[in-house]
């Protein structure tokens, strides 16, 4: 007999739980499914990852760094990747985290610049509405469970005017003059903050890169999954 | 009946109930190094030693000014991240045992002996008693800098960083650390190291202590430098007299009546 009346005139599965003995939480889910939802995953954990992306305001613009590797858990994968992306001519992305949901998110925002620009009505995306974008689909994925697994950096000039954010695998946005993602977010953020808070409007883009390659340097000495080959963008 | 002996230290009898409990699925919180910049850095004369002064109790700040650099010896200091207690009791037992062992050597005491006592405690407890400590000091044999971990493993390096800021400190360290450096540079590379963790890490804030150990003296900086003073209130709230009205007033006397009697009739004899 089953002693619990929730389990009631609800679907039983005999072979697992005949008595529904299960806590509520561990009850298996026993609805009639379709074959077609059997096939799908949801990700639960990044698999080909890519570590910390930095990022800073400087007097002309924006200055982003990312290293060329992308790991298979401790394995030095393929070690000659693009983690920094243009996208339209304002903007460039940087993304750490899932490399294959980075590549689909390339994808994503490769069709949004072509219809933009078939549309042809004089306006182009800015770093602010490419930023936007990003936020309402991270968002939307995590609200549906199924999130993409990345912490993406965007930034760009648009109209003289300097555009720096961050997106998250949560949708969780953020701004500010100096960002990270990852092991640089401990490491690298004091240092960059340090150097650049309140100087936005006067360091050159030399010493822009400047910091940039010596936040890069402490990363490849404290971070394990990192690589000393860096590619750095400035807008 | 149940016998009511204990033995001292450590009653491991309920791991059995625990690693029971955990199988079914509630785990034993785990023990981290909490909230608490600091630091160690090598330098041309010696050791200097710095540290944060924040003490939490979870999301709460328990003491703003604390002290976290302990005495082992005149020569020898330790800084203390992790439990509060742990690291307290550790280093205070460390020291007195030091002490005592000087005294029976005839010899001034040295870091590497504090060092191999802590972490021989430590590993005995296997990680229980939670306290990583940044040791330093100058002996016959040099200055020295270790850091030791809850269970039980040193590393020796002429720069360390333990807590939750560590990483923060770490990276001013990777940034900005030379060998050979003056005592004035060492202590500014300190200073900022610990700011950065006090800056950036939420388990660190309030002052910077630091304390310069060379061959001839030792020198506790107690608050150093203190970035996060509370401003002067714009107002004062005080009210003045009279702010509350009164009706009626009553004034009695606690001491209704008071007689003296001698009881006894002499002085006291106090020869």
């Amino acid at each position: 007999m089953d002693h619990f009346p929730t389990n009631w005139g609800r679907p039983r599965n005999d072979a697992v739980d005949a008595y529904g003995t299960y806590p509520i939480a561990q009850r298996p889910n026993n609805t009639p499914k379709d074959a077609f939802q059997a096939g799908i995953q949801h990700t639960q954990q990044p698999i080909v990852t890519g570590t910390s992306v930095l990022a800073i305001k400087f007097k002309d613009g924006v200055m982003m760094a990312a290293d060329n590797l992308a790991s298979y858990g401790s394995l030095a994968r393929f070690k000659d990747i693009q983690r920094l992306q243009p996208v339209g001519s304002h903007t460039v992305i940087g993304a750490g985290g899932d490399m294959s949901d980075f590549q689909y998110i390339q994808a994503m925002l490769d069709d949004l610049i072509v219809d933009e620009f078939s549309a042809q009505d004089g306006h182009t995306l800015g770093p602010a509405e490419i930023h936007n974008y990003l936020a309402q689909v991270m968002y939307a994925r995590r609200s549906k469970m199924n999130p993409l697994w990345n912490a993406i950096l965007v930034g760009g000039v648009k109209d003289g005017k300097r555009f720096l954010s961050f997106v998250d695998l949560l949708g969780t946005t953020y701004s500010a003059s100096t960002l990270a993602t990852g092991y640089g977010a401990h490491i690298a953020q004091p240092l960059l903050r340090t150097a650049v808070e309140g100087k936005e409007d006067i360091l050159t883009e030399e010493e822009a890169l400047k910091i940039l390659e010596q936040s890069m340097k402490v990363l490849y000495y404290r971070d394990a999954r990192s690589l000393d080959k860096v590619r750095c963008r400035r807008f | 009946m149940a016998s009511t002996f204990s033995s001292t230290g450590f009653n491991f009898s309920n791991e059995l109930r625990n690693n029971f409990i955990a199988d079914k699925g509630l785990h034993l919180p785990k023990a981290t190094s909490t909230g608490t910049t600091i630091v160690g850095c090598l330098f041309k004369d010696g050791i200097v030693l710095g540290a944060d002064t924040r003490a939490t109790e979870g999301p709460i700040v328990a003491d703003k000014n604390c002290e976290k650099i302990h005495y082992i010896t005149e020569n020898i200091r330790c800084c203390g991240a992790g439990t509060a207690a742990d690291t307290e009791f550790t280093t205070a037992l460390i020291s007195s045992n030091m002490e005592l062992h000087a005294l029976s050597t005839g010899r001034q005491p040295r870091v590497v002996t504090a060092m191999t006592m802590l972490k021989q405690m430590l590993f005995r407890y296997q990680g229980h008693v939670g306290a990583a400590l940044v040791l330093g000091g100058v002996d016959a044999t040099g200055p020295h800098l270790f850091t030791i971990h809850p269970h039980g493993s040193t590393d020796k390096l002429p720069y360390v960083t333990m807590g939750s800021g560590s990483l923060a400190a770490m990276a001013v360290f990777e940034s900005g650390w030379r060998a050979n450096m003056e005592r004035a540079d060492a202590l500014a590379l300190v200073k900022a190291a610990i700011s950065a963790g006090i800056f950036n890490d939420l388990g660190s804030g309030s002052n910077i202590d630091a304390c310069i150990i060379t061959a001839s003296s030792t020198e506790m900086l107690r608050n150093v430098e203190m970035p996060n003073m509370r401003v002067q209130k714009e107002r004062t709230y005080g009210f003045r007299r009279g702010t509350t009205a009164w009706k009626s007033e009553s004034i009695r006397d606690l001491v209704i009546d008071e007689q003296v009697t001698h009881l006894v009739s002499e002085a006291m004899d106090t020869t």
